[in-house]
């Protein structure tokens, strides 16, 4: 039997919305995913570290507070440091277009913005992972 | 017209109904039934459950006269950035007409952590103004007279602490604390079921709670000292009952822990108020508003046995949706927000904030802010709505769903008091775990077309990417730790620690009153995070147990 695709959902920073976070969570492991939710305020050391114990595939991160800027590159760079080179790296929540270019080339592979349907983002990680 | 009268012509229209539909089938989708007559209200005693405004069960209102005196108060939620920058805004809206301010406070500031701690690295200022000590908050209310103005504070966890610096700023500015008019949010349950916000565990929290009651019952008397929120609730996804039945079943839990804590129903309950959303669906929001005035009203009278009016009366500030607004074709939100204004005024709402069009993308511009007040303004002075108290009373189908609603919000209530109460509910996960499925369903509704959202899933055009959206600059946070450095360095330090292991004290004595230690403490410009430290010690720190 083929592996299944394992998914760490992450909230990075302090924003407590995770609605969006929960309803992603829910629609990849409905997708037939495996999919782990780190929960609220976890740093970019946590989510790196819950992301090599959990031997995942995918970190699908979320923030509204616009703490993306800073905190999504810090996840990245530390994901990679563990040596978790293969690792999908993914994020949504409120963020501005403008700030997209600058989160692709600091490694997150694609942001998804408010309306986008979970179905894109099923669509995506099986098409990268 | 007899019921009989009325029963045979129902029973004639459904017959023509049949051969329409054949013809002409319906749209997918709708409420299942498509018109209210006299019989679906027909046990609905007028003078016992609708009544008048002003009077039990308030279903009309809780003012006699409502918006014929004076409208409800227009209070903008706003802050970002430092201190200096969001007192401009606060002097900018007032010029414009604002009545009332209502303060956005930052992510480390609403979990308790000052700027220059490594958490807040990233946060600092951006969903709201960074307040480290008193010297922020006094920045942030400089020639704003605190004697006339009323103010709202967004602050939850270490609500103590703020308000306390708020009332240390009035000292300052020489107005007495028993003349200070505002609200401070202070609602800790919601924080456990839908915002996240939270600092301490349950029992703790509720102890900081009903220590504000009680101190502000005696000095800050005309204080609103909680207001008891469904906006997060419905942010988080549930419906409109579930909103207001969470809600009500949190006030139930705020009200026993303070008469546990031996205050008295009628000595704090006037000063409990509410926090509502107005949703998409208008006449749904407006049975909504009518529907939890008289579930309260019952709750504090059967309930609680509270005997003075005040205690019963439901007041609510109001905040339309802000998970409705779509991030594509922003303009459109400026309508979705005219909407949901009329919903909150025909609801009776006491105060309202509208959001900007532009906040699915980011913070909102000034621009944006003034579109988003003149909406309040239009609906008061234009529109009629304001100018008849309660005006869609005695629509069969508005009463009808303010029947429905209220019937399954006591449905929710019973189940929350089989499981123990709301604290219990929330520890065991029902509540979120009710949240969580009422969103997904919405999300699920939403990409299979079952419901339609404008520009989202229907209607969409292929858009430039909206242009001079507000960034807050990454140097905000620079720039404040430099300034929390600068007034660390010029405090009498010994005074700091001493009013500090003077809260320690009293936070390990269960009998002590903290307001006016953390009042003390916040006099000598001992930190936010520095008191929170110190209640995070003793207190120690909920965590979450999430079931997706």
């Amino acid at each position: 039997m083929e592996k299944r695709i394992r998914v760490l959902v992450a909230k990075p920073g302090l924003d407590g919305h995770d609605r969006g976070a929960k309803v992603v969570a829910r629609a990849l492991r409905d997708a037939g995913f495996e999919v782990i939710y780190t929960g609220l305020r976890q740093t970019p050391e946590q989510i790196a570290e819950a992301a090599l114990q959990e031997d995942v595939n995918v970190v699908a991160m979320s923030i509204l507070s616009g703490a993306h800027p800073h905190l999504f590159p810090k996840v990245v760079n530390l994901v990679r440091e563990k040596g978790m080179k293969d690792v999908l790296i993914i994020g949504g929540g409120v963020i501005p277009e403008t700030d997209i270019p600058a989160l692709k080339e600091a490694g997150i592979a694609e942001v998804f913005t408010p309306g986008t349907p979970t179905s894109d983002i099923v669509d995506f990680i099986k098409a990268n992972v | 017209m007899s019921n009989e009268k009325i029963q045979a012509g129902l029973d004639k229209y459904n017959a023509s109904v049949e051969k329409a539909t054949a013809k002409f089938p319906e749209r997918p989708n709708l409420p299942e039934q498509r018109l209210y007559t006299p019989l679906d209200i027909e046990g609905t005693d007028y003078a016992d459950e609708i009544g008048f405004p002003g009077m039990y069960p308030y279903t009309r209102g809780v003012q006699p006269t409502m918006y014929r005196g004076r409208f409800w108060t227009m209070r903008m939620y706003a802050g970002f950035s430092t201190a200096a920058e969001s007192n401009k805004r606060y002097r900018y809206l007032i010029e414009s007409g604002a009545t009332g301010l209502s303060c956005a406070f930052d992510l480390p500031t609403q979990i308790g952590y000052d700027s220059d701690d490594p958490i807040s690295e990233g946060e600092v200022g951006k969903v709201g103004v960074a307040i480290d000590s008193l010297a922020d908050m006094e920045v942030l209310f400089d020639q704003i007279d605190l004697g006339k103005v009323s103010t709202s504070m967004t602050i939850n966890a270490p609500a103590s602490v703020l308000l306390a610096m708020y009332i240390a700023v009035a000292e300052k500015q020489g107005v007495p604390a028993d003349q200070l008019k505002g609200t401070i949010q202070n609602d800790i349950l919601k924080e456990y079921a839908a915002r996240g916000t939270y600092i301490f565990p349950p029992r703790p929290s509720m102890r900081l709670i009903t220590n504000i009651f009680e101190y502000c019952s005696k000095n800050v008397p005309k204080w609103n000292t909680i207001s008891i929120s469904g906006y997060h609730i419905r942010e988080a996804g549930s419906t409109a009952s579930q909103e207001i039945a969470f809600t009500i079943a949190d006030g139930i839990a705020y009200c026993e822990a303070a008469i546990k804590a031996g205050l008295h129903i009628d000595d704090f309950a006037g000063r409990l108020s509410f926090f509502w959303n107005a949703h998409n669906n208008v006449l749904e929001e407006v049975a909504k508003f009518r529907a939890s005035r008289r579930v309260w009203a019952k709750v504090m009278k059967e309930r609680f046995h509270a005997e003075k009016p005040k205690s019963m009366m439901l007041r609510v500030h109001t905040q339309t949706a802000g998970s409705m607004l779509t991030a594509q074709q922003p303009n459109n939100n400026i309508v979705r927000v005219a909407l949901q204004t009329a919903a909150a005024v025909m609801g009776g709402t006491q105060s309202l904030h509208t959001n900007s069009r532009d906040e699915a993308l980011a913070l909102p511009t000034e621009e944006s802010v003034m579109i988003a007040l003149r909406t309040q303004q239009i609906v008061a002075y234009e529109s009629g709505l304001a100018d008849v108290i309660d005006p869609l009373a005695g629509s069969y189908y508005v009463e009808a769903l303010t029947n429905k609603i209220e019937k399954e919000a006591w449905e929710y209530i019973n189940k929350i008091d089989e499981i123990g109460g709301a604290v219990a509910a929330i520890e065991k996960g029902y509540i979120q775990k009710e949240i969580q499925d009422s969103a997904y369903k919405w999300q699920m509704d939403v990409e299979s077309g079952a419901k339609t959202i404008v520009g989202v899933n229907k209607f969409q055009i292929e858009e430039e990417p909206p242009k001079g959206l507000l960034k807050v600059d990454a140097s905000v946070g620079v720039a404040q730790c430099k300034r929390l450095a600068e007034m660390k360095s010029k405090r009498d330090s010994d005074a700091v620690k001493a009013a500090l292991a003077d809260l320690k004290k009293a936070c390990q004595d269960e009998n002590e009153n903290l307001m006016p230690h953390i009042l003390s403490a916040v006099r000598t410009y001992a930190t936010l995070g520095e008191i929170c430290g110190v209640m995070r010690e003793v207190f120690g720190e909920y965590e979450a147990h999430v079931n997706l």
